[in-house]
């Protein structure tokens, strides 16, 4: 057994960033070197979060950390079987590293391209909102990143649709890979951003990646993240975001696949009348976990924020939904606004909910909800009493309630790609009652 | 705002020191020595002249305090308590043997709170609402530091069967009952002020039920802390037997002092089949003064236990009072279609905080649970709503539904609201909702408008804001509810 490779639990990491530590991309660069160094220490002190932790109540990490995993292999030519393009341009990720000869990025008004290529220049950037003190995860991320997707977007450039596509082969041994993606648009530039992580069926891995989006003024981010990880496989995903004045980011996520999931998403509104729209929908069946937490900073005054998140529960699954606003004393004139709603349909599943309002502003209009239940039996009653037969008419109200929260979606070809998903995962759980 | 601020000044001119229950009684007062030990523990067991098993139980919940430390979840910031810096038993030296014998220092304060103790005051009619309404006659048990002075309307309660005494009194008189309950629905070592609470708790009240009686007026607990340097641990146990019912009301009041107090009470429900049990709180511990000086800690674990099928607890809370509440009055709900209630008026001004909601905890079929919150903000005050849903899978059936509302008022307090629902039951419906808001101007304005002023109109929109809980109180309760929202709220109108 190779030593240096293997990692089991928060210990078997450390080990591997004390093997990998002057190999690493930017080993040589002394700030890099500095950030790597301090999230080790902070990831040593925190290790793997167990559920005495306030933000790891609902979600129990052991799985990851009793998991060896080993590094990534060295990309090897065969023929991946890549899923069809989302959009004209992509970004290709192979167990966390970036293909050129599977991108196509040519062409485009902005640079795009590997993040391993570029560290150089990124002093001071990188690392600027991650959290790895706080954020465990973010640490390990912080500690081991190799690779990631870098976009920079001028001043007023319209980036159109970029797809970021994460995919893990199926190896012997599990691997895990922590890509670190960062973004930034500069005033007024807009940019679609859909996200897709897949693998074929069987493959067992950790994709832990972090986001570091920056905003500025005006510009606009549409952010689609499609999770349909292999069905054996942990997605611990953390995002952060930075807001400025006039700015939106629209984050919508699919949680369809994973074994264990979580989509940890913080975002700072810091500049007056910038947006913030988070919506997703997690499909669960089996014994799947998925964890959707949400941090919304509002430290500006006039920001807007909405959330909407949609969680369907078959087999013996598992939802999980935080969902944090913060609103500071200087952000008066907010007006927040979350919801999560959550169908059970089958007895064995659960679903835990905390919504939170933290409120230091006075004139602010902040408002949460939640439900949790199955289906209303009036609107089956009302559907059979117009002669549709129970099966078909549950079938239609759950796509109903999938459908919600991808309503929101303006984005075409987003949206387009999110129905697709949410039509196909309903299909699948449809033939699997009716086997 | 250049008036809104006038009107802060003039009302802050007006109310400073607002607390009229702020007075302290010269009262001869024996204390056991500062400190907590076993020796005390002893001590006030003896005082009792408790039997073996309750000293044993003290000392064990006492081991299990000593390897608790204090819980720090809660929202809420305070230096660290000196547990050994006070007295853990003080009570008025000369105890009465009845009613005609009570001090007649302790009589006046408790006319002067309010609260005539003889019996005859109030079925004269002596004893009158705020409005000046004679009022219907309550059996009042009054716990005065550690102990409880007085306790009325024995004779007529026990004709129909119920016992409403001490809690002292009852582990003297009813072992088998309080041994039965005592601790059944929050156990020594639940968490670590009840773990202290069972270790050195001094009165509270015990009230009993039989099968199938309505107890026929309401049954009410004044507590008081009058000494220095003490702290007030009572503990409350209710049984209502099957069929039964019960209205308890409590009150609280102390003296305005620099000193932190800790008030560390625990209170039992139990209520069997097709039993109910009102609660209600008006909790006006001394809030401290405008600068966050002084003012009681009310570290608080209530839990009512719904046994039976079809019963119910509900409880109502009125929090204007104490420096910092941490709180949250529960319900278990084991029986089939039984039914918990949650509601509550929190208020924070100055630099009082306050974290307190409810869990209810849904174990059998068809359980329903209500939960109205309303959290007022002013001046300083942090004010959260913490509370928790648990549907268990057996819990078929099972209904919830939280409304959490906050009000702001002014720009240095907060508001926050955190609930947690686990649901483990497909057939159950959870539903939550909270909103967060200021005082809208349109409603300021048009209150104004129709000559009121800026004063009575918050008043007024508080108390509409707060109604669907003051609702809930008796109606003798629910007058000086609302009284005491508008007193809470003076000097922070903006």
């Amino acid at each position: 057994m190779n030593l240096v490779t293997h990692a089991k639990g928060a210990a078997g990491f450390l080990h591997r960033f004390e093997g990998l530590r002057e190999r690493l991309p930017g080993a040589r660069l002394p700030w890099l070197a500095a950030l790597r160094d301090e999230a080790a220490e902070a990831f040593r002190a925190q290790g793997f979060p167990t559920r005495r932790v306030e933000a790891w109540k609902y979600t129990d990490l052991q799985p990851v950390a009793a998991a060896g995993f080993d590094e990534p292999l060295t990309p090897v030519d065969d023929a991946l079987d890549l899923p069809p393009a989302r959009a004209g341009a992509r970004a290709v990720f192979v167990d966390g590293r970036f293909r050129a000869d599977l991108s196509s990025l040519d062409g485009l008004p902005f640079a795009a391209g590997a993040l391993a290529q570029r560290l150089d220049a990124l002093a001071g950037r990188l690392g600027a909102l991650a959290r790895p003190a706080e954020e465990p995860m973010a640490a390990l991320n912080t500690m081991l990143f190799e690779d990631g997707l870098l976009l920079e977007l001028p001043e007023g450039a319209d980036g159109g649709v970029l797809e970021l596509l994460s995919l893990a082969t199926a190896s012997e041994r599990p691997a895990a890979f922590h890509p670190r993606h960062l973004i930034r648009l500069g005033r007024g530039a807009r940019l679609t951003l859909i996200e897709a992580a897949t693998a074929p069926e069987g493959a067992r891995y950790l994709h832990n990646p972090v986001f570091e989006i920056e905003l500025a003024e005006g510009a606009r981010l549409t952010h689609g993240r499609l999770q349909e990880e292999a069905a054996r496989a942990f997605q611990l995903a953390t995002v952060y975001a930075r807001v400025a004045a006039g700015a939106t980011y629209d984050n919508f996520t699919l949680n369809a696949g994973g074994r264990l999931v979580r989509n940890e998403i913080h975002v700072a509104l810091v500049g007056p009348r910038a947006a913030c729209h988070m919506n997703g929908a997690q499909l669960l069946a089996g014994e799947q976990h998925a964890d959707t937490t949400t941090a919304l900073e509002h430290a500006a005054p006039s920001c807007t924020s909405r959330q909407t998140y949609n969680t369907v529960l078959m087999g013996r699954s598992r939802g999980v939904f935080q969902g944090r606003i913060l609103v500071r004393q200087a952000a008066q004139k907010t007006d927040g606004y979350q919801m999560n709603r959550a169908l059970l349909l089958s007895p064995e599943a659960e679903m835990d909910s905390k919504p939170q309002l933290e409120i230091y502003a006075d004139d602010v209009k902040c408002s949460h909800g939640a439900t949790v239940g199955e289906l209303d039996p009036e609107q089956v009653f009302y559907l059979r009493s117009r002669g549709i037969p129970e099966g078909r008419a549950r079938a239609m109200l759950v796509e109903a309630f999938l459908h919600e929260a991808v309503e929101g979606v303006t984005d075409e070809p987003l949206r387009r790609a999110l129905d697709a998903a949410v039509a196909g995962w309903w299909a699948r759980q449809e033939e699997g009652l009716a086997a | 705002m250049p008036a809104v601020n006038e009107t802060i000044e003039t009302v802050r001119s007006v109310t400073e020191g607002t607390y009229k229950w702020g007075f302290e009684t010269e009262i001869e007062t024996e204390f056991a020595p500062k400190g907590l030990n076993e020796d005390i523990i002893r001590f006030i067991s003896a005082k009792k002249g408790e039997p073996e098993w309750l000293l044993e139980w003290r000392l064990r919940a006492f081991k299990a305090w000593q390897a608790m430390s204090e819980p720090r979840w809660a929202a809420v910031r305070f230096p660290p308590i000196d547990y050994q810096d006070a007295h853990y038993y003080a009570a008025p030296k000369r105890r009465p043997k009845s009613l005609d014998e009570v001090d007649p220092e302790l009589l006046k304060t408790y006319a002067k709170l309010g609260i005539p103790l003889r019996e005859q005051e109030w079925l004269a009619g002596v004893a009158t609402s705020p409005d000046g309404a004679p009022r219907a006659p309550v059996a009042v048990d009054a716990v005065f530091d550690s102990v409880s002075v007085a306790t009325t309307f024995r004779e007529r309660l026990e004709k129909e069967g119920i016992i409403f005494c001490s809690i002292s009194e009852a582990v003297r008189e009813h072992p088998e009952l309080v041994r039965k309950y005592l601790g059944s629905v929050v156990p020594p070592a639940d968490n670590f002020y009840a773990a202290l609470n069972s270790a050195v708790f001094t009165d509270g009240s015990f009230v009993y039920i039989p099968k199938g009686v309505r107890c026929p007026m309401e049954l009410s607990t004044y507590f008081r802390i009058n000494a220095k340097s003490t702290g007030q641990f009572e503990r409350t146990l209710i049984i209502a037997e099957a069929g039964s019912y019960v209205s308890y009301l409590e009150g609280c009041t102390a003296p305005m002092r620099d000193e932190h107090q800790l008030h560390a009470a625990v209170v039992e429900l139990v209520a069997h089949d097709e039993a109910t049990i009102k609660y209600s709180t008006v909790q006006n511990w001394y809030p401290g003064d405008a600068e966050g000086r002084g003012g009681i800690y009310n570290f608080v674990t209530k839990r009512g236990a719904c046994r039976g099928a079809r019963s119910k607890i509900s409880w109502t809370q009125v929090e204007t009072g104490s420096a910092i509440t941490w709180k949250y009055p529960s319900c278990i709900l084991q029986g089939s279609d039984s039914v918990g209630e949650f509601y509550s008026v929190a208020i924070t001004n100055n630099f009082q905080q306050a974290d307190t909601g409810t869990k209810m905890i849904h174990l059998g079929p068809r359980t329903r649970s209500t939960i109205i919150s309303k959290g007022i903000s002013a001046g300083h005050g942090q004010n959260t709503y913490r509370g928790l849903v648990r549907i268990s899978p057996k819990a078929v059936g099972a209904r919830n539904f939280t409304q959490c509302d906050s009000l702001l008022i002014g720009d240095r307090c907060g508001a926050h609201t955190v609930p947690y629902i686990e649901n483990r039951c497909m057939s159950a419906k959870v539903e939550h909702e909270a909103t967060t808001s200021r005082i809208a101007e349109d409603q300021l304005f048009y209150c104004r408008s129709r000559g009121l002023s800026e004063e009575d109109a918050v008043g007024l929109i508080v108390n509409g804001f707060c109604r669907e809980v003051l609702k809930e109180l008796p109606m003798e309760f629910a007058v000086e509810a609302q009284k005491l929202l508008q007193i809470s709220l003076e000097g922070s109108v903006g």
